[in-house]
C-alpha cells in the first residue's frame, strides 16, 4: 500500500463524511482538508521533473481551496446564520448507502474505461469519479443553498483529482481559469445567499418559489 | 503424532485461558473508567466475586415466564462458548474447530445468544425489556451487515475464509494493506462497542429503564442465570477483542508463550481503550446509533470494495 493509495482512501473518506454530515461548519472544514489534499496531488502524482509553475499552482490552489473557500464560505455560515442543514431531501443514513453505491459504481466505471496515461494508483480515477457523483449528490439532495456550494466545491475537487491521476500535463493558464471561475461562484454565491436569506429569512432554495415575505 | 499432541494441548490452553481470563476486561475497562474519574474503583477481580457470589444464590421466576426464559442464559453463555472454539484464542494458540466458512457461523452464534435474550425479555412481558429488545435488535441488524462486511474484507483480503486461516495469514503479512485494516479495524471497535453495549451506543452503567438497552432485558434474571449472562457478555468481549487485536496488532515472535503473552496484553490494552472512550465520549442520543452504524458499514463496504478491486 503505497502512498498514493492510501491518500486516495482518505479522500474517498472525507467524501464519505461529507455525506453524513449535518453541521456545516464541519462540511466547509472536512472540504477545506479536502482541497489542501487535492492540491498536493499534483506534486506527488508526477513522474516528469517538477517546474517553479507546478509549485506555484500547488500553492495557489491550496491557498485558494484550503483558506479562502473556508474563510468565505464561513463568513457565509456566519451572515445568514445557519448552523446545520435541517431536513436534506435525502436522509444522511439514506446518503451514506447512495454514497457506497456511487463508490461501487465509480469503481465499475473505471474497470471499463481504459485509460491511456499510466496512472497515479489503481483507486484514484474510482476515488475522482467517485468526488465527483459526491459533489453532484450534494447539490441535489441537500435544501440550503449552502450546502449546494460546497457541493460545487467538491465537484471540483473531483475533476482536479481526475486530471492529476490521470497525470495529465498540468496547464498553468487552464487551471488558473478553472480556479478563478470556481473563485467567483463561490464569491458570487456568498454574496447571493446573503440577499436571499435578507429577503426570505431563510436560505432553503425548495422554498424560494413558495412566498415573498418581506418583498 | 507428537505435532497432534502439541497442537490440541496448545488449542486448549488457549480456549481455556480465554475462559478463565474473560471476566478480567470488563474489570480492567471498570478501573480505566475509575482512574479517569479520580476514583479507586471495583477491584479488577470483581466480576469475579460476582460470579461466585450469583452461583451460590437461588434464582426467583417469574410466574408469566415460560422455558424461553429459563433456557435464554444457557443458549447464550453456550453460543458464547462455541464461538470462543472458533477463533484461536491467544492468538498462537489454533483454533479447536475451524473449518472453511466458519466466520458465517461465528457471527450466527451471536445471532442465536441474542435471537434467545430478546425472546426471553419479551417472555417476562415487562413493557420495559420489550422496549430494550426492540431496540436491542435495531442496532444489531445494522452492526450485523458492519460486522459481516469487515469479515468479508479481511476475508478477501488473506484469500482465506475461516477465522484461524485469517489470524494467521494477517501475522504472516502484517500491515499488507494498511489502509484497508485501518478501516476494518475502525468498523469492528465500532461494532465490539454496539455488540457489547458500552459507550457510545449504551451505557452499562445506567439505571434508569428508559435508556437502558441491554441491561433492560436481563432485569428479571438473578442467581445463577445472571451469572451466566454476566460471563457470556464477558466471552462476548473477549471473542470481538481477539479478532481486532488480531487485525491490529500482528506481532510474532514464533514462540507460542510469548505470543500469547503478547496477546493477552493485546486484549488487556484494548480493554483499556474502551475505558478511555467510555471515559472520554457521552453516550449518543438513540438515534444517532443507527447513523454510526451505517457509516461503520460504509467503512468496511468501503475497505471491502478496496480489496475486491486491487490489483
Amino acid at each position: 500500500m503505497n502512498l498514493p493509495d492510501s491518500i486516495m482512501i482518505f479522500l474517498i473518506l472525507t467524501n464519505l463524511s461529507l455525506l453524513a454530515s449535518s453541521r456545516l461548519n464541519a462540511c466547509i472544514k472536512t472540504v477545506a482538508i479536502q482541497g489542501i489534499i487535492v492540491g498536493f496531488l499534483p506534486l506527488i502524482a508526477t513522474k516528469c521533473p517538477l517546474t517553479i509553475y507546478s509549485y506555484l499552482l500547488a500553492i495557489l490552489i491550496i491557498t485558494v481551496k484550503g483558506i479562502l473557500f473556508p474563510y468565505l464560505l464561513r463568513y457565509t455560515l456566519r451572515s445568514v446564520d445557519v448552523r446545520r442543514e435541517i431536513e436534506p431531501f435525502i436522509g444522511y443514513g439514506a446518503s451514506i448507502i447512495i454514497g457506497v453505491i456511487a463508490l461501487i459504481m465509480s469503481f465499475w466505471l473505471c474497470r471499463h474505461i481504459t485509460f491511456p496515461e499510466p496512472i497515479l494508483s489503481y483507486t484514484a480515477p474510482a476515488a475522482a469519479f467517485f468526488t465527483i457523483f459526491c459533489g453532484l449528490f450534494l447539490i441535489v439532495s441537500r435544501v440550503k443553498a449552502l450546502t449546494q456550494v460546497i457541493g460545487y466545491v467538491v465537484f471540483e475537487n473531483g475533476i482536479y483529482m481526475f486530471g492529476s491521476a490521470m497525470l495529465i500535463e498540468q496547464s498553468f493558464l487552464v487551471e488558473l481559469g478553472i480556479i478563478l471561475d470556481v473563485f467567483v461562484v463561490v464569491f458570487i454565491m456568498g454574496i447571493m445567499m446573503f440577499h436571499i436569506s435578507r429577503a426570505f429569512d431563510h436560505i432553503d432554495t425548495n422554498k424560494l418559489g413558495e412566498s415573498e415575505k418581506k418583498g | 503424532m507428537n505435532d497432534f499432541g502439541t497442537f490440541l494441548f496448545r488449542a486448549h490452553a488457549g480456549f481455556l485461558a480465554a475462559l478463565i481470563l474473560a471476566p478480567l476486561i470488563p474489570g480492567v475497562i471498570n478501573r480505566t473508567k475509575a482512574v479517569f474519574a479520580g476514583r479507586q474503583g471495583p477491584p479488577l477481580l470483581q466480576l469475579y466475586y460476582d460470579l461466585f457470589k450469583l452461583l451460590r444464590k437461588g434464582t426467583v421466576y417469574s410466574r408469566t415466564t415460560s422455558w424461553v426464559f429459563r433456557a435464554a442464559p444457557v443458549v447464550t453463555l453456550s453460543a458464547c462458548i462455541g464461538v470462543l472454539m472458533l477463533i484461536p484464542c491467544t492468538g498462537a494458540s489454533p483454533a479447536l474447530i475451524s473449518f472453511q466458512g466458519d466466520i458465517i457461523l461465528f457471527a450466527y452464534f451471536f445471532g442465536i445468544a441474542r435471537f434467545f435474550t430478546v425472546s426471553a425479555a419479551l417472555d417476562t412481558g415487562s413493557s420495559f425489556e420489550g422496549m430494550g429488545a426492540s431496540r436491542e435488535v435495531l442496532y444489531a441488524a445494522l452492526a450485523e451487515p458492519a460486522f459481516l462486511l469487515s469479515l468479508s474484507a479481511l476475508a478477501c483480503l488473506n484469500s482465506k475464509i475461516s477465522l484461524s486461516g485469517i489470524f494467521i495469514a494477517s501475522t504472516e503479512h502484517p500491515f499488507a494493506n494498511i489502509a484497508v485494516i485501518a478501516l476494518v479495524a475502525v468498523t469492528l471497535v465500532i461494532v465490539l462497542l454496539t455488540e457489547n453495549c458500552r459507550v457510545p451506543a449504551d451505557d452499562p452503567n445506567t439505571h434508569l429503564e428508559l435508556t437502558m438497552i441491554h441491561e433492560v432485558m436481563v432485569l428479571d434474571y438473578s442467581g445463577p442465570d445472571f451469572a451466566y449472562i454476566l460471563y457470556a457478555s464477558a466471552l462476548k468481549l473477549w471473542a470481538f477483542a481477539s479478532i481486532v487485536v488480531a487485525v491490529a496488532l500482528p506481532l510474532r515472535t514464533g514462540s507460542f508463550i510469548t505470543d500469547s503473552l503478547i496477546f493477552i496484553f493485546g486484549i488487556l490494552a484494548g480493554a483499556v481503550v474502551v475505558g478511555i472512550i467510555e471515559s472520554t465520549m457521552a453516550r449518543f442520543r438513540l438515534d444517532k446509533i443507527p447513523k454510526l452504524l451505517i457509516a461503520a458499514a460504509a467503512l468496511s463496504a468501503t475497505a471491502l470494495l478496496l480489496t475486491l478491486t486491487r490489483g
